[in-house]
């Protein structure tokens, strides 16, 4: 096929005028019927056979072509009376209100005509817009109350919307306003913006009505052989049924009144079918009283013709299904099963090389997988497989030259996509293993970018297509080559959940194996290294420690030290004797020191995984995750781990002590309120009495929360040691695996002060929340603190008030996710085609220059240490430890 | 009325007019016309202070909390 290349010089809108309206349509619509008895269009209906063609097999009536190479053709219909067009109502009446009512002139003298005149010229010269030339006009002339052409008075001209317009009291028809809008030179109409070649402001009156081609309002055919006519095509009825009464009641001589109802009810169908949601117009409606979709509703919005068929298009070679986890695929897989598999295809060109490999797909056809859907001639003629009915013959006919879309098979690169499609992590690309079932599986550790999880979450796939398309997924866009967030610079895939959790059992400096429990591990996790010499021998026999098996995985000339997740941050660090096993050494390969944690290998925290990727590459990077996350799922399936409730069993000590801290709270606040009353209450700056006190109080209250959150901890802690057996949930809040320590302290201790707006509770009755209480009582209960922990249970107000806190949350939640897609939204338009040149200068599509360097620093924030362009510290202690081993 | 040198305040960067040799020098090193420069208007209270004219080319240097500091160039329109 030979492209005829062309380019679009610039584009040109107008008016159609009515002579145009006339020359482009085929066929006038004289009839509101569109099939007779038979199913037959009729001639000179809406459905006329000149209209174009939609059904297979016809040839058009007007061009003689088939369905998909006949345009359509356009058709009109003769307006009985003139009508307004709505789009331009807005616009006739500044128009109308600018112009003298007898001569037509702009009601402004020559020379400022003149003036103006000059100015648009001069706009359109140097491209400015002339929008506000031509409403400056219109704002001068409006003013005017005598023509200075023929010194006819002005009368004052009311628009009342949608289309009509009200001289002194006096309606103007249609027909007045055209001849008004005829009356105006084409030298004035210039100066009001105009470009008469192409549009006569009274083409804005309509006399002829364009219909559509039938492909532009196909009709669908029901399952019960009835058929069902497209929305336009039932406004345009409405229209020709009303025109045609219009134009016998005209010819009957009927009274003026019945003339102008049916004149009125004309231009309400005219209207509506062009905008069926104009101010002040009902819409108009089907039957089953939905309203019409007409032509301003198929553009307009997100489901109109510009948002949903031109800015975005479905697409072949997709599919979509629920996402389900498998830690044993690589974070670079995606798992599809094989029904998907078989649907989507990868074009492969024969060659000498691949003849006889291709010809096995080929051989199992579109059913048995692995196979091919589809075989195409080098001409580009495509047989469908499952229509070949012998196989052989066309095996015989295949040679180097045919393309052959041959099923998904394992290895294949494709993307993978989950919306919102927030940032470039969002669409990454996998290599396919096809697995049974029905759903997409992938590793664990991707979820934090696509923020996926499984509670019925769908994603997308796409098979790519084309050789060049699928090297650059695979350099650029492989999930491996994403782990580093250009956010802020450090691993944004990561281990979650029981990744971390399991890593701090793991590495835990009392952990042991035997040998046989060492091997079992690592041979279940696919992991082939030789162990190294055994920690320790016990009644002879060999142990292992869980660092140790850990280090196996780490590069061998690794040197890194950095302070865990679970540090405490004491005042003086005591390194490599921290108690809580905090102080993380890895010296050449060895995890000497420390626990692992989020800080480790964590997304959006692991400072192990950003070095591995930072130093090592991405591939060892993806090795590390793998055999990390296998790792610590292994130990932790086998050692076991599960919370309760009674994980936050708290002693009686305890618990009177936390009672203890929350009454001395509530005579705190008292004693502030006590304060406040006598006028001691010292004043902070910048704020009343009032926020004062207000103030004083909420950190009474959150220090009171927060100490008997500690006090839990504290005995959780202590519980944990006594009876020798871990508490799940503090370390899932302390290793960073899931939850944190203020969800513990509402669980276990006190739920704590809730708020609306930032404040404390103040809504209800006047005076106070709840009748409950005394008018005035603003005492720590009466205003929502929470005294009770979750487990404890809230009493009814407590329960309520905390209702009323949650219920922000939510509303806040829903708010907050619209207005930011539409910021995104916005954002993007207007940053779409900006782009890093290779001099590093930001520019976008003309080569206008935004930014002289990205960024200011022209820093790739993924190479960043979290941002920082160099970490010193990093660098010296590196080297220092290097040189030290 | 008490006139304040609007340059000294912190929050102003320093503007300079590039010379003919530098604005060419510039336009050549990024193969760029004066229109594919970002504008600053005529009327820019810096702009009258340095007293530059309509096509001049204006530098910028600002204070950047990534690189320290950062140069913008600009050329003058006339709206």
């Amino acid at each position: 096929m030979r492209i005829i290349p062309k380019k679009v010089e610039g584009i040109k809108f107008g008016l159609l005028s009515p002579e145009q309206i006339r020359k482009m349509s085929e066929v006038k619509i004289v009839t509101a019927d569109t099939y007779d008895e038979d199913g037959y269009p009729i001639e000179g209906g809406l459905m006329d056979p000149r209209l174009g063609v939609v059904d297979p097999g016809l040839r058009c009536k007007t061009c003689g072509s088939r369905v998909g190479d006949c345009p359509g053709h356009f058709g009109r219909i003769e307006l009985a009376r003139p009508v307004i067009h709505v789009g331009y109502a807005k616009l006739i009446n500044k128009i109308l209100r600018s112009i003298c009512r007898a001569c037509g002139r702009i009601l402004l003298p020559d020379d400022k005509i003149e003036a103006f005149r000059q100015e648009l010229r001069k706009a359109k010269r140097i491209g400015k817009s002339e929008e506000p030339i031509v409403e400056e006009l219109f704002k001068a002339a409006r003013a005017v109350k005598k023509c200075p052409h023929c010194g006819e008075e002005q009368l004052d001209i009311k628009f009342e919307k949608p289309t009509t317009f009200i001289e002194d009291k006096q309606r103007l028809s249609p027909i007045d306003v055209r001849e008004r809008l005829e009356k105006i030179t084409d030298s004035d109409a210039e100066v009001m913006g105009f470009d008469v070649e192409v549009a006569r402001p009274e083409w804005m009156v309509l006399t002829v009505l364009p219909v559509p081609p039938v492909t532009v309002r196909p009709s669908i055919t029901l399952e019960s052989g009835e058929r069902s006519e497209d929305d336009l095509t039932h406004k345009l009825v409405d229209i020709i049924r009303i025109n045609q009464r219009l134009e016998e009641n005209i010819e009957a001589g009927a009274p003026q009144l019945i003339i102008e109802d049916l004149w009125e009810l004309l231009q309400y169908h005219v209207t509506t079918y062009f905008n069926n949601e104009v101010a002040g117009v009902p819409p108009a409606r089907h039957r089953s009283g939905r309203p019409l979709k007409t032509l301003a509703q198929r553009l307009k919005g997100k489901e109109g013709r510009f948002r949903s068929n031109l800015s975005g298009k479905r697409v072949n070679y997709s599919a979509r299904t629920v996402i389900s986890p498998d830690p044993n695929l690589s974070i670079n897989e995606v798992g599809v099963p094989e029904l998907i598999a078989r649907e989507l295809t990868i074009p492969v060109i024969v060659t000498p090389m691949n003849i006889e490999h291709i010809k096995k797909f080929i051989r199992n056809g579109p059913n048995k997988y692995p196979g091919a859907n589809y075989v195409e001639r080098p001409d580009g003629a495509r047989l469908s497989l499952a229509r070949v009915k012998n196989i052989d013959e066309l095996l015989e006919k295949i040679e180097p030259g045919w393309k052959v879309h041959r099923h998904l098979i394992d290895g294949d690169i494709v993307l993978f996509n989950r919306q919102p499609s927030l940032h470039r992590m969002s669409i990454m690309a996998h290599e396919v293993r096809v697995l049974p079932y029905k759903t997409f599986r992938l590793n664990l550790c991707v979820c934090p970018p696509y923020n996926a999880d499984f509670d019925g979450d769908e994603m997308n796939l796409h098979a790519i297509q084309g050789q060049e398309a699928r090297a650059e997924a695979r350099v650029l866009m492989r999930v491996q080559e994403q782990i580093l967030s250009p956010r802020f610079g450090g691993p944004i895939i990561g281990g979650i959940h029981d990744h971390i959790s399991g890593a701090y059992l793991f590495t835990q400096p009392e952990v042991r194996f035997t040998r046989e429990q060492a091997f079992h591990l690592l041979y279940a996790s696919g992991i082939n290294k030789p162990l190294p010499e055994p920690a320790f021998v016990e009644d002879g026999k060999e142990y292992y420690t869980g660092k140790q098996i850990f280090s196996l995985l780490l590069p061998e000339d690794l040197n890194l030290t950095y302070k865990a997740k679970v540090c405490k941050k004491c005042e003086v660090c005591k390194e490599e004797e921290c108690e809580y096993d905090a102080y993380v050494v890895i010296r050449n390969g060895k995890l000497e020191h420390g626990v692992m944690d989020e800080k480790s290998f964590g997304a959006f925290a692991g400072e192990l995984l950003d070095r591995i990727v930072k130093d090592y590459g991405t591939d060892a990077a993806r090795e590390f995750l793998d055999n990390v996350t296998k790792l610590v799922i292994n130990f932790i399936t086998w050692r076991g781990f599960s919370t309760g409730i009674d994980d936050e069993d708290l002693p009686e000590e305890a618990k009177e002590r936390i009672a203890e801290i929350l009454e001395e709270a509530d005579r705190k606040v008292q004693e502030l309120i006590r304060a406040y009353n006598e006028n001691i209450l010292e004043q902070l700056p910048g704020r009343t009495l009032e926020e004062t006190l207000e103030m004083r109080i909420m950190q009474v209250l959150s220090e009171a929360r927060d100490k008997t959150g500690a006090i839990a901890n504290e005995y959780l802690e202590k519980e944990e040691k006594r009876r020798k057996h871990e508490n799940s949930a503090r370390i899932m809040a302390i290793s960073g695996a899931r939850g944190s320590l203020l969800n513990l302290t509402q669980m276990a201790a006190c739920v704590g002060q809730q708020a609306v707006r930032g404040e404390r509770i103040k809504r209800g009755y006047s005076g106070r929340t709840l009748p409950h209480f005394k008018v005035g009582d603003i005492s720590a209960s009466a205003k929502g603190f929470v005294r009770s922990s979750y487990k404890r249970g809230l009493s009814p107000l407590e329960f309520f008030f905390h209702n009323m806190g949650g219920r922000e949350g939510l509303v806040d939640t829903a708010v907050r996710t619209s207005q930011s897609g539409y910021m995104q939204r916005r954002l993007i338009n207007a940053l779409q085609d900006l782009k890093v040149e290779y001099d590093n200068t930001v520019r976008d599509t003309r080569g206008v220059i935004v930014e002289f360097r990205h960024g200011e620093d022209g820093a790739d924030p993924s190479r960043t240490d979290w941002g920082q362009m160099v970490n010193v510290k990093k660098i010296v202690q590196r080297y220092a430890r290097k040189e030290a081993a | 009325m008490r006139r304040v040198d609007i340059s000294k305040h912190e929050l102003v960067p320093k503007h300079e007019v590039l010379s003919e040799e530098e604005a060419k020098k510039l336009l050549e090193e990024l193969n760029i016309s004066r229109g594919q420069l970002p504008k600053i208007l005529k009327n820019d209270p810096m702009v009258q202070k340095i007293k530059a004219k309509v096509g001049d080319i204006i530098k910028i240097t600002r204070k950047s909390k990534t690189a320290g500091e950062s140069v913008y160039y600009r050329v003058v329109v006339n709206e």
